[in-house]
């Protein structure tokens, strides 16, 4: 049978990784895609720990993994927070347009 | 055992934050004695790290938690710091109504954020202090929360920093993945120059701490953020979170990747290069003075890395130095920041300070001394951080280093001198008031002073810094 080893945790890693750089830097539409894309690279590297921590025998990476877990959630509130105020300010969430700050 | 009298600072400060808050909760219209609260208990706090410098380098936790002369100096930085960014912005969150109970309290829990994230020994414990420190500045960053510019800067910054935050974050997984450890400690042991998962993992975590000190190619979201924030908030952004990532750079590169000298440096170098000469080359063409800052501020955050390539105790020694009297400078050129006041409205354009010699001669001339220790011009302190770095830098024979470095000054020089001709030799304007409050006066002679009257007596900071020995 095929065998799943620390390789492949790796490699979805790193293209979960990937896809969230991806997001950030292509997307021109929406500011809560860019949430996603954080949230995104936060699973990746939950996804590397967890495996590193099962192949190498220590437990320090699972709970590194629950502290970014708590410490994403609390991120992703503070960060809603912060693009519920700005369209309260300017009526849009588009990326494109917050450009008020140039020079 | 565990020796709770190290930690002991921390934990005074966290209860603080938690009793502050119930404060806030419970009282009604308490901000001024919660921000006054705040700044007693900061004074207490330098003075508990100032009690801990008996103690021999120890660790504490399982060796996640380590107090030394490095850690203790830069805290005891951050702490007296923070205090006189208190004092003197008080009368500018009054007049801008952001005097909120939440405001003082956002400052504490950053500053406990660094004060672990300094003492950080263990990836974990690192972690969670910069997180705890960057979700505070989140929060500060758009703090004038009526205000489009504020707001959109808070968002600029969340989303940047928390994209490295994660690329920081996979750094770390990396590390711990192929050294088999999150203790700095035994990482340093397990590491060596052929392992290329840890070498990535470096890489990572480079990119990640170069964006929160704001190091080109990291850099773009400083001028925004500089700009858009409060202008108190501006000289927290640009005083503080640099000693404490710094500090952190240091630590990482000194104790967990010190067998990976050879890989670190070079990045170390072309960051630096990176950082000083574009930092002097884009604040020619600025008009916002916050703006202005935010490039030279990356300019000195080059310097400091300058001196942190070198790779040797001096350099270490030299780039602390460096960003002690640039705290000194940012404190005192903000404090001018704010006696430009006219009918409850601050001036952060160029051209308002023009001719401002005519009606405010000791502002101007605080100015002049401010901007001529930023160029680095003898006798003034800047001279001397400036200096230092380059001492170190061409001891180890990295000429071109030091050869950028200094042209890059040259550049630098040009809109430093400019502010002064303008100041100094254009039409004056209307006049600014003078009514200011008297703990933006203290901070700002205090400063100045400093600056000033560095070079009479150098020992006083060097005595100190020369302890810190890491390799």
């Amino acid at each position: 049978m095929f065998d799943v080893g620390l390789g492949h945790y790796l490699t979805l890693g790193a293209i979960i990784f990937t896809i969230g750089l991806i997001g950030i830097f292509l997307n021109r539409k929406n500011v809560i895609v860019l949430l996603m894309s954080i949230e995104l690279i936060l699973l990746a590297v939950n996804i590397n720990l967890v495996s590193f921590s099962i192949f190498i025998n220590d437990l320090s990476g699972q709970i590194f993994t629950l502290f970014i877990l708590t410490v994403a959630a609390a991120e992703a509130a503070i960060g809603l927070a912060i693009i519920v105020v700005y369209f309260r300010n300017s009526g849009t969430i588009r990326v494109e347009e917050i450009e008020k700050l140039k020079g | 055992m565990i020796n709770f009298d190290l930690i002991f600072p921390e934990i005074f400060l966290s209860l603080v934050i938690m009793f502050l808050l119930m404060i806030g909760v419970f009282k009604k219209n308490s901000e001024r004695l919660v921000y006054n609260l705040s700044i007693i208990s900061l004074i207490i706090l330098f003075a508990l790290v100032i009690n801990l410098y008996t103690f021999e380098e120890s660790y504490i936790f399982n060796e996640s938690y380590k107090i030394d002369i490095l850690s203790l100096f830069t805290k005891s930085l951050v702490l007296i710091v923070a205090i006189f960014i208190m004092i003197s912005s008080f009368s500018y969150l009054k007049t801008q109504s952001i005097l909120k109970i939440e405001y003082p309290i956002l400052i504490l829990s950053s500053i406990l954020g660094m004060m672990v994230m300094i003492s950080s020994n263990d990836l974990i414990v690192f972690y969670l202090g910069l997180e705890l420190q960057s979700l505070a500045l989140y929060v500060l960053a758009s703090f004038k929360r009526d205000n489009i510019l504020s707001s959109e800067s808070g968002l600029k910054y969340f989303v940047l920093s928390a994209l490295s935050s994660g690329l920081l974050l996979y750094g770390c997984s990396l590390v711990y993945g192929f050294s088999g450890s999150t203790n700095f400690n035994t990482i340093s042991d397990q590491t060596f120059q052929t392992q290329y998962g840890v070498i990535f993992g470096l890489v990572f975590i480079i990119v990640g701490l170069a964006f929160k000190i704001s190091a080109v190619p990291f850099h773009m979201w400083a001028p925004d953020v500089y700009q858009g924030s409060p202008t108190s908030v501006t000289l927290f952004f640009a005083a503080l979170p640099k000693v404490a990532a710094l500090t952190v750079i240091i630590r990482f590169l000194y104790t967990p990747f010190v067998n990976l000298m050879d890989q670190w440096q070079t990045i170390l170098v072309f960051i630096s290069i990176a950082s000083m000469l574009f930092g002097a080359i884009a604040a020619i063409g600025q008009y916002n003075l916050k703006r202005l800052i935010a490039y030279s501020s990356i300019s000195h955050m080059g310097y400091a890395l300058a001196g942190l390539a070198s790779g040797t105790n001096q350099g270490i020694q030299s780039s602390i130095t460096y960003i002690s009297i640039y705290l000194v400078m940012t404190l005192a050129f903000f404090s001018c920041l704010f006696m430009l006041r006219k009918k409850s409205v601050f001036y952060e354009k160029i051209e308002d300070l023009s001719g401002l010699s005519t009606n405010h001669p000791v502002l101007s001339v605080a100015l002049l001394i401010v901007l001529f220790s930023l160029a680095g011009i003898p006798p003034l302190a800047g001279f001397f951080a400036k200096f230092y770095i380059f001492m170190a830098v061409i001891e180890q024979s990295m000429y071109f280093l030091a050869i950028v470095g200094l042209l890059s000054t040259v550049v630098a020089a040009f809109y430093y001198l400019r502010l002064i001709k303008i100041i100094y030799f254009d039409k004056p304007k209307e006049k600014f008031e003078k009514d200011h409050n008297i703990g933006l006066k203290i901070t700002l002679a205090i400063s100045t002073g400093i600056l000033g009257l560095y070079f009479i007596y150098p020992g006083l900071l060097n005595n100190i810094i020369s302890r810190i020995l890491l390799i």
